[in-house]
């Protein structure tokens, strides 16, 4: 099991032809996804050629519209390339045809279209009064089920299958995680973006891993910017059982600039690495100080009973929460101004 | 990009929403120049991006045009919260009867847009949020339908707003969805927004903020960045495409991807503080692809900066594996020649980690260290800078 997306996801790329869709493409066909064709309206009837996991030549075909895609190839999932000036009717093209999962890889899209794209997925409903349509993005690396599929931008062969559920607002930081806990192995990472309007949460994450029997750990990575992270820290708190390992990046980050991605900023005293940290370790959720101690602790977990009080990891957490205690107070008083 | 209030107010003006007559000054001759031109009582108000200017002294009342030449010369040059004034705006003088707040922003948490309101402006609204919520009318709504007259009206009878009151409001609510909209901003706030001894309203104080993302469609946008204000190494960067931020302390930082890069700025201030205290330069994200052309520029911004000591390079190779982000180092060191003097600590993790390692142990440049361990690269460039 997985969350969100296994090897019988059935796949389509929008922006297929275009050099980051071409790229891409190749990559997650490697990786085994079940790469079923791509859109391209001014290309339909075409096709490019790839080659599968075996190294066996495809002709994947190129269709003029999702809705096409979707009714001649039983498609349920779309990965989005497109340049941000065109995201938007990408990805409302894909809402209107109903794709289960619109994966947005895109990175500089107009908060605004984000934000009218996202609410009108809310409003196209299914029997279960849900949206039809799950987005991940804009702005990130995508999801990945190891040894299954792949659908975004993650690299694949850093990795393997295993226990641990994943979910992140940063890609390169997903990438060190998936990479120093390799030998574990994860059963999905989920890359939500960096940007201020994003379809699915950490919340919605840590919701489907808790549910997913195959996941036993969780390691939830989250940046500056928002509230995101207290929010899921409270959800922990009531809804999640199994153990999550937190991460936080941008102790140093001074007030009102925006840190590389869009929606990491720190305005006033809100959306502080500290708040988020702070809040997480309030719910029980053991806060890494480095990337590596985040893994470690992870690690710790997976060995043994990492909750009981007299564990070392307990111990560890405390001298973490201290170190970075005095961590934030120094970096504050480097960066008043 | 947050706007200056004489831009918030010239935007406004643009889009329809009532404002005063009101004119930019850089120096005490055009401030005087500014107020004969408006006529009667002026406001000379001092241009700077923080708030609490007003209690600094930064506006002041001139009943003559001399006045307005003298406030201007005390107020130009004023440094208000650590931002110094390099503009004031005269502004005509209102009659005014009341004062009302009214905002349209980007809610992060709902993930649509929310329109504030209360008649109780003029004050800082978060204080008026935590200490009277109940003053303070919320109003999420879908960006797809913006505000028309019904939630226009809807907002302001929520805030208390009398029947006769409701139709100047509604027009100006609307006009100000109609700048938020059409300017791709994620905030408008109007504080004051205020009513007139005559019954008339209008935007007194604009605070705008402006999506970067939607450049591409708001040519007009690029002139409204204030090149005087940038750091030169911030507008170095960004004319590289590069993202940049400047910082106080003297450890050089690259690496890719947004996250990795925070991530790699606290790890060093906390290696830092085994080694006096020190801390980042900059940060600086080079994309997730890392090239030799990119790492180069990136390197050339780094080393400009006076007070960077040592640089650390973390790359984690993943679609670009690590002996091209090796190539790509060796490279830039090539193309920057004589111009790179401080010592680089590269820390390379990922995809061909070792064929990286190798490449790098092989060019045997004098300034590159390699190191194993994000923890250990931060620790190692921290020592350097405390050299």
């Amino acid at each position: 099991m997985s969350i969100y997306l296994n090897k019988d996801s059935k796949v389509i790329v929008q922006g297929i032809t275009g050099g980051e869709g071409t790229k891409h493409t190749a990559l997650m066909l490697k990786a085994g996804t079940n790469i079923v064709g791509g859109v391209n309206a001014r290309k339909a009837g075409t096709t490019v050629a790839h080659k599968d996991q075996s190294g066996q030549d495809v002709d994947l075909p190129v269709f003029g519209s999702v809705s096409e895609a979707m009714e001649k190839t039983g498609a349920d999932v779309s990965v989005v390339f497109v340049p941000p000036k065109f995201a938007k009717d990408a990805a409302v093209e894909a809402i209107e045809a109903g794709i289960g999962l619109l994966v947005v890889i895109t990175e500089g899209i107009p908060v605004q279209d984000s934000a009218e794209f996202f609410n009108l997925s809310l409003t196209k409903t299914g029997a279960d009064g849900k949206p039809v349509t799950r987005i991940i993005g804009p702005n990130c690396p995508g999801i990945i089920t190891p040894g299954e599929s792949l659908a975004g931008i993650t690299p694949a062969n850093i990795t393997n299958k295993g226990p641990v559920g994943l979910v992140s607002k940063s890609g390169t930081l997903t990438y060190q995680m998936m990479y120093e806990l390799r030998d574990i192995g994860f059963s999905t990472s989920i890359g939500i973006g960096g940007d201020p309007v994003i379809g699915t949460t950490h919340i919605d994450a840590l919701e489907a891993f808790e549910a997913d029997p195959d996941t036993e750990a969780i390691v939830m990575i989250g940046e500056i910017g928002g509230d995101a992270e207290e929010r899921a820290a409270e959800y922990i708190k009531a809804h999640v059982t199994k153990p999550v390992v937190g991460y936080v990046a941008g102790f140093t980050a001074p007030e009102g600039k925006t840190m590389g991605h869009a929606g990491a900023i720190v305005s006033g005293s809100s959306g502080t690495a500290e708040a988020k940290k702070e809040a997480l370790e309030a719910a029980g959720v053991k806060v890494g100080k480095t990337p590596s101690e985040t893994a470690q602790l992870l690690r710790e977990i997976h060995k043994g009973d990492g909750t009981s009080d007299s564990s070392p990891v307990a111990g560890a957490a405390e001298t973490v929460k201290e170190k970075s205690g005095a961590l934030v107070d120094k970096v504050k008083s480097t960066f008043k101004k | 990009m947050d706007l200056y209030e004489y831009q918030a107010r010239d935007l406004f003006e643009a889009h329809g929403v009532p404002v005063l007559a009101g004119i930019v000054a850089q120096t005490p001759e055009e401030a005087k120049a500014a107020a004969e031109k408006i006529g009667g009582v002026v406001v000379v108000k001092a241009q700077v991006k923080v708030g609490g200017r007003g209690k600094a002294g930064g506006v002041k009342l001139a009943k003559t045009p001399d006045e307005a030449y003298e406030h201007a010369q005390a107020i130009l040059g004023m440094d208000i919260k650590g931002h110094t004034v390099h503009r004031v705006m005269i502004a005509q003088g209102a009659d005014i009867a009341e004062e009302y707040y009214f905002s349209i922003l980007l809610d992060r948490a709902e993930r649509n847009y929310l329109a504030m309101c209360s008649k109780e402006g003029g004050v800082e609204i978060e204080q008026l949020a935590v200490e009277s919520p109940e003053k303070l009318v919320r109003y999420n709504f879908d960006p797809n339908n913006g505000i028309d007259a019904d939630a226009a009206a809807e907002i302001a009878r929520q805030a208390g707003f009398s029947a006769e009151e409701v139709p100047a409001l509604v027009e100006a609510f609307q006009k100000l969805w109609g700048a938020f909209a059409a300017e791709d901003a994620s905030l408008v706030e109007v504080n004051p927004l205020v009513k007139t001894g005559d019954g008339a309203i209008i935007a007194l104080d604009g605070k705008v903020t402006i999506d970067e993302n939607a450049a591409f469609r708001q040519p007009g946008h690029a002139d409204l960045v204030d090149e005087s204000a940038e750091d030169p190494l911030e507008a170095k960067a960004k004319a590289n495409d590069l993202n940049y931020v400047k910082l106080d302390g003297s450890v050089g930082i690259i690496g890719n991807g947004a996250g990795l890069v925070m991530s790699t700025l606290d790890v060093v201030a906390y290696a830092g503080e085994a080694h006096n205290g020190v801390t980042p330069a900059n940060f600086l994200d080079i994309g997730g692809g890392a090239s030799a052309e990119v790492m180069a520029n990136g390197l050339d911004v780094i080393l400009g900066d006076d007070q960077v000591k040592s640089v650390f390079v973390n790359v984690f190779g993943g679609i670009t594996s690590c002996d091209a982000v090796a190539t790509g180092i060796v490279k830039a060191l090539e193309i920057l020649g004589d111009t790179a003097t401080k010592p680089l600590v590269v820390r390379l993790d990922g995809n061909n980690v070792d064929e990286g390692r190798r490449i790098l142990q092989e060019a045997n440049h004098p300034l590159v260290i390699t190191a194993d361990t994000m923890d250990g690269g931060a620790d190692k460039a921290a020592e350097l800078a405390n050299k």
